[in-house]
């Protein structure tokens, strides 16, 4: 659920009345990059290694003990349905939330899919920037960039970037992070 | 400098001596020998003389690994030196594994001294400098057992360096530099404060768990069983509540004794410009000394049942205190006390004339954070009633009475505490500070430089976006991290984080005319 496709949301502000402000409503933009579209691949099979083992010992089970059909038939169908429904939903649905951008002054991701989250950060307040590429991440040619400033409130990640693009992304970041003198508190 | 002062040698080409840690820390360390020596006595005199194998061999590990202990900080004590130069504080220690470090006097943030009940005795002190750094561990360094004076000197000695070198004065000897002394009469907000219960439950635990190691069952004790014969034949009912208040009762004893080993002795005072520095503790001294550079706002915390008694604890929001542990503790200001005077101290730290925790005129938050918080509350209803009636429909019919008469008693408390926590939602930007208010069960107030703020993160659960509602999260560098103002309405939420911090999140935000 994208953040410019929630009309209902100006339903519930004229309900209350109460978020105008100059008679201005503000909304927050998403960020301009998608990520790769391989990210969904990547998710879906992220999500197949949470989702899928336990349906798979139930359904070997069902298969191999034939007098206990009655118990792991159902155990199968109740561990894969909701499972299967994660990795339908969960990869595609994170695809349209996830974002990022990167301007002269700060860096701006957008992220999850339930829970969303969108952060800001300064490149005045950056303090490192790392470069993460997981096994599975490599199988699809992706990679992740951490942004970390002086909180220990959590960094800004970015996963599911094309390798390229997080590369450049790297040095530009550390480029711009560089220029600004400070301890960045 | 003092005839205290151990072995200093002088070296060559340098004014500053180096200094060493007090030789009364070898007194220490036998007497932590002495330990395993007096059972091993007491044992012996107890069983009447006979040693047997069992009790020697015990004894014998216990002395080795004490004998080993002792041998590793006599090395330390043998090892360790340090000095302060112009700009840096240097510290040597270790034979085979040589540590070399050394502090440039800008990057300290604290100096604080701490003595243990056993550091006491001897008269020494462990003094811990740190840096900003906050990630880890590695940035400052701790001396651990040096003499009184020695550790006065050296921290005073450390703060005439800072100043001189950032050009500021230390306050005169004369001028009352106090903000705030313990007053004997807020002990009795000690057992208020609901961790003593809870302790009541990890000491009743730890006991049952320690005896039930030695093969001791705590239930078939002699006092135990005496007690059951007793108070067996009184009604259920009776004994839990019997049982209940005796909890209560050890809870509270439990809470006033942390409140007399904690807060005893304590003072909040202004050692000099630019310093806070709050000195507590009875048998464990502890001195933590916060920089005002590095003070970003102040929280003030009111737990349900002091707010119900009046009364409020103030804390420090301010970077380098250490990790998330060590800033829960070493970030108190003051112990429970009457809420006017924790604004007035907090106003005083702020070194404003009112506290912004208190003055903000703080905005009420739309009413569908109501909503999300009387969702909550029925959640928990739903989530304490239903198993008894679940229970109840399979086993006995009683339990299903139990069940919604639970639910029914249960509701207007869950509801009166979901509209609690709406009301104590607020927030506003009020001078340099942004100021945002929320919880029940503690309620906290904080009040965060605008100019710490060094991003925003806003998060919404699915709920929250049907509503139209966001959390808006201020990550500082200092105290916990992230300032929270919960369930504000999107345009509200964005329209305060754009007043609070000009031109940070601007180029993010759209603005549509309001359909009206």
């Amino acid at each position: 659920m994208r953040y410019e496709s929630t009309g209902d949301e100006s339903e519930s502000f004229r309900n209350q009345g109460e978020a105008v402000l100059d008679n201005q409503e503000l909304r927050l933009r998403p960020p301009r990059n998608r990520v790769e579209s391989r990210a969904i691949g990547w998710w879906t099979l992220q999500s197949s290694l949470f989702a899928l083992p336990l349906p798979l010992v139930f359904g070997v089970l069902y298969l191999t003990i034939g007098p206990a059909r009655f118990v792991f038939g159902p155990l199968f169908l109740a561990a894969l349905v909701p499972g299967l429904l994660y990795m339908g939903v969960m990869p595609i649905w994170r695809y349209r939330v996830h974002r990022w951008e990167m301007t002269d002054e700060a860096v701006y991701a957008a992220s999850g899919w339930l829970w969303q989250r969108w952060r800001v950060v300064p490149l005045s307040r950056v303090q490192t920037v790392d470069m993460l590429r997981g096994p599975l991440q490599q199988m699809f040619r992706l990679s992740g960039i951490t942004v970390t400033s002086a909180s220990s409130s959590g960094a800004v990640k970015i996963k599911g970037l094309d390798h390229g693009t997080a590369t450049e992304l790297v040095e530009q970041l550390t480029r711009s992070t560089q220029a600004v003198p400070g301890d960045a508190t | 400098m003092t005839p205290d002062t151990a072995v200093r040698e002088a070296e060559h080409a340098q004014d500053d001596p180096w200094g060493r840690l007090n030789p009364r820390l070898f007194l220490v360390n036998l007497s932590v020998v002495a330990t395993p020596l007096v059972t091993f006595g007491a044992t012996t005199v107890l069983t009447g003389g006979e040693v047997n194998l069992q009790v020697l061999i015990t004894c014998a590990t216990f002395l080795i690994t004490c004998l080993v202990i002792s041998g590793i900080s006599l090395m330390r004590l043998i090892t360790t030196r340090y000095r302060i130069t112009e700009d840096r504080v240097e510290l040597h220690k270790g034979w085979l594994f040589r540590s070399q470090r050394s502090v440039p006097v800008d990057r300290i943030r604290s100096v604080d001294l701490t003595a243990n009940p056993l550091h006491r005795i001897f008269g020494l002190t462990s003094l811990k400098v740190s840096t900003g750094d906050q990630a880890s561990s590695g940035g400052g360094l701790s001396l651990d057992g040096l003499s009184n004076r020695d550790a006065d000197a050296l921290r005073s000695r450390l703060s005439e360096l800072r100043h001189a070198r950032q050009g500021l004065r230390t306050a005169d000897g004369d001028t009352d530099t106090t903000i705030a002394e313990l007053d004997w009469a807020w002990l009795r907000y000690a057992p208020l404060t609901l961790w003593g219960v809870g302790g009541v439950f990890i000491a009743v635990g730890s006991v049952y768990r320690t005896l039930h190691e030695m093969k001791i069952d705590p239930l078939e004790l002699g006092i135990v069983k005496d007690l059951e014969d007793r108070f067996g034949s009184v009604p259920l009912w009776y004994g839990i509540l019997v049982a209940l208040l005796v909890i209560v009762l050890i809870g509270v004893a439990g809470s006033t004794a942390t409140f007399i080993e904690g807060w005893g002795g304590y003072r909040l005072d202004r050692p000099e410009t630019g310093m806070l520095r709050v000195r507590r503790g009875l048998l464990i001294t502890r001195s933590v000394s916060i920089e005002e550079q590095r003070l970003r706002g102040v929280e003030v915390a009111e737990p349900l049942l002091l707010r119900w008694a009046g009364g409020a604890r103030v804390k420090a929001v301010a970077s380098g205190l250490g990790d998330e542990d060590e800033n829960s503790s070493r970030s108190r200001l003051t112990p429970p006390v009457p809420l006017a005077l924790a604004r007035r101290i907090a106003a005083d730290v702020l070194g404003a004339e009112v506290s912004p925790t208190d003055e903000a005129d703080l905005a009420p938050h739309p009413r569908a954070a109501l909503r999300r918080r009387i969702n909550r509350a029925l959640r928990w209803v739903v989530l304490i009633a239903a198993p008894f009636v679940g229970l109840g429909l399979w086993l006995t019919p009683a339990l299903v009475h139990t069940g919604w008469i639970t639910a029914l008693v249960l509701l207007p408390v869950c509801l009166a505490f979901a509209h609690d926590a709406y009301r104590n939602l607020g927030h506003a930007v009020h001078g340099p500070y942004l100021v945002t208010r929320a919880g029940t069960f503690t309620r906290r107030t904080a009040a965060v430089q605008r100019d710490g703020i060094i991003g925003w993160s806003i998060t919404r659960s699915v709920f929250q976006r049907k509503a139209g509602l966001l959390t808006l999260g201020a990550a500082t560098a200092a105290g916990s991290g992230v300032y929270k103002v919960r369930d504000v309405s999107v345009s509200e939420g964005l329209a305060l984080a754009e007043e609070a911090v000009p031109g940070l999140l601007a180029p993010f935000i759209e603005r549509h005319p309001a359909r009206r």
